[in-house]
């Protein structure tokens, strides 16, 4: 059975991405050329006719939109110019607004913790980021081997680098409401 | 010297897990007399994690370097491939609308309409300085040594600021590396995404990328793998058999920045340490080619 329809879906989506999803012939280039299809629940070529087709409440709950890694081939190859990374960019900030659960709760807590590292120092630093994403996603105990030679390779630098402007770093995340949700 | 200046963004990778590509980027750049500027406190362009979730955000954080790097007046060369796209999307955006060059003013306290070119470092080294004048300077040919160049997905796409001569098959990196007598092998991989963004989260995804990546490049016949990237870098050496207690690598393939292959060529001293602290080690295969310094004095 087909719940969550919502045929206001492509224009929302046009508005905000700008991109005309109808326009999708279904050659299914996107697909053939996407690096991590085989780990997604719907392919690219079929998240474009479910946006037509206003499938809000699968497209935003499927892990597809958090699969994506935004690498662009399928963008680069659609002879119908569709920009299906923005596409799937468009799907996962609307996902976010509105409070879906992420089918990818790991790979939400990443980008939860990076930004949330940005928001903190202005600035990326690995041990911080990592730190972070250990405690969201609760794993904790990933990658202590790696850890241990990455340490021995003073690759792990402890003194976190930062923006010397905080003020400005933390005026950017409230003027774009960036990184309190998810 | 070769009179080129510009306003420089490092990056956050090259202070940390990159930061042999920041070393021998900059040691590159003084050895070919290019002066770099670092962007007075520039701050973190959000990567992927800010497009794909605040599309306000993924603006407003690179527009705040724009603002910056308006005051300096000069192109701004980027190095990592993830920065330059970013800084790259959120100029043409600022440039050509300007609702929302407003919006990101109002939050950055700046004007962020830069006017300069944002450029990427293998961009400016191929078509601003040119393989002649590398050439000039050159203090060792690699022969011997096999590489299959790696671009990975941002310096190609989106294809409107690809800089590389074709977005499927690009040839830069492999011209540039030719110039400095590197035999390049062909490969179809060339452009393959490695799965960067998902390094943390889904290790199964990337492990598969990434091993598929070092087949490919063995087949080839490689003896290293070249890179633009600093994540596709990290993503490779520590990505081939995540594990909790343990790390193991399978293919020993080392995976090098051109700028360290570069300036191994133009015989600049701190180069051989950035190779030294690789996770997989390339000396065994630099002293096997007689291509260290230290080992042929």
């Amino acid at each position: 059975m087909i719940t969550g329809l919502n045929a206001g879906l492509e224009k929302r989506l046009e508005a905000d991405t700008g991109q005309k999803v109808r326009s999708c012939y279904q050659c299914k280039k996107c697909s053939a050329g996407c690096p991590v299809a085989f780990a997604m629940d719907l392919l690219p070529h079929e998240v474009m006719r479910m946006v037509v087709y206003g499938q809000e409440a699968r497209l935003l709950g499927s892990s597809t939109i958090w699969l994506c890694a935004s690498c662009e081939t399928c963008s680069t190859r659609c002879p119908n110019e569709i920009d299906i990374a923005g596409v799937m960019d468009g799907l996962r900030r609307m996902a976010v607004d509105e409070g879906v659960i992420p089918a990818e709760p790991e790979i939400a807590a990443f980008h939860k913790s990076f930004l949330a590292g940005i928001k903190l120092a202005g600035k990326t630093n690995e041990p911080v980021l990592i730190g972070a994403y250990k405690a969201l996603s609760r794993r904790v105990f990933d990658d202590l081997g790696l850890g241990a030679v990455m340490l021995a390779k003073r690759k792990i630098k402890l003194l976190p680098r930062t923006v010397k402007d905080r003020r400005a770093v933390r005026r950017i995340f409230r003027g774009s409401k960036g990184g309190a949700r998810m | 010297m070769s009179g080129h200046s510009y306003s420089y963004f490092p990056g956050c990778s090259q202070s940390g897990t990159a930061e042999e590509f920041g070393l021998s980027t900059e040691a590159v750049c003084r050895a070919l007399g290019i002066e770099l500027a670092e962007l007075p406190d520039w701050n973190c362009c959000g990567a992927s994690s800010a497009h794909m979730t605040n599309d306000l955000l993924s603006v407003a954080l690179p527009g705040r370097d724009l603002a910056i790097a308006n005051l300096l007046s000069k192109d701004l060369l980027v190095v990592c491939a993830a920065c330059y796209s970013r800084l790259k999307v959120a100029q043409a955006r600022i440039n050509c609308d300007e609702a929302l060059a407003g919006k990101i003013e109002d939050i950055v306290g700046a004007d962020p309409r830069f006017n300069g070119e944002v450029r990427h470092l293998l961009d400016m080294l191929v078509n601003d300085i040119g393989f002649a004048y590398i050439k000039k300077w050159m203090k060792l040919e690699l022969s011997g040594l096999k590489a299959v160049p790696y671009y990975g997905c941002l310096l190609v796409r989106p294809p409107e600021f690809c800089f590389c001569d074709s977005v499927e098959n690009p040839t830069d990196l492999d011209r540039l590396l030719e110039a400095i007598g590197v035999e390049v092998r062909p490969w179809s991989f060339k452009t393959d995404c490695c799965g960067g963004s998902l390094s943390l989260s889904r290790t199964d995804v990337v492990e598969r990328l990434v091993n598929r990546l070092f087949v490919r490049a063995e087949e080839a016949g490689a003896s290293c793998i070249v890179t633009a990237c600093p994540m596709c870098a990290a993503n490779l050496e520590m990505r081939q058999k995540p594990g909790r207690l343990s790390f193991k690598i399978e293919h020993r393939v080392p995976v090098l920045y051109f700028t360290e292959l570069l300036g191994l060529a133009l015989g600049v001293a701190g180069v051989e340490k950035c190779l030294a602290r690789h996770i997989i080690s390339p000396m065994p295969l630099m002293k096997e080619l007689e291509l260290l310094t230290t080992e042929r004095a």
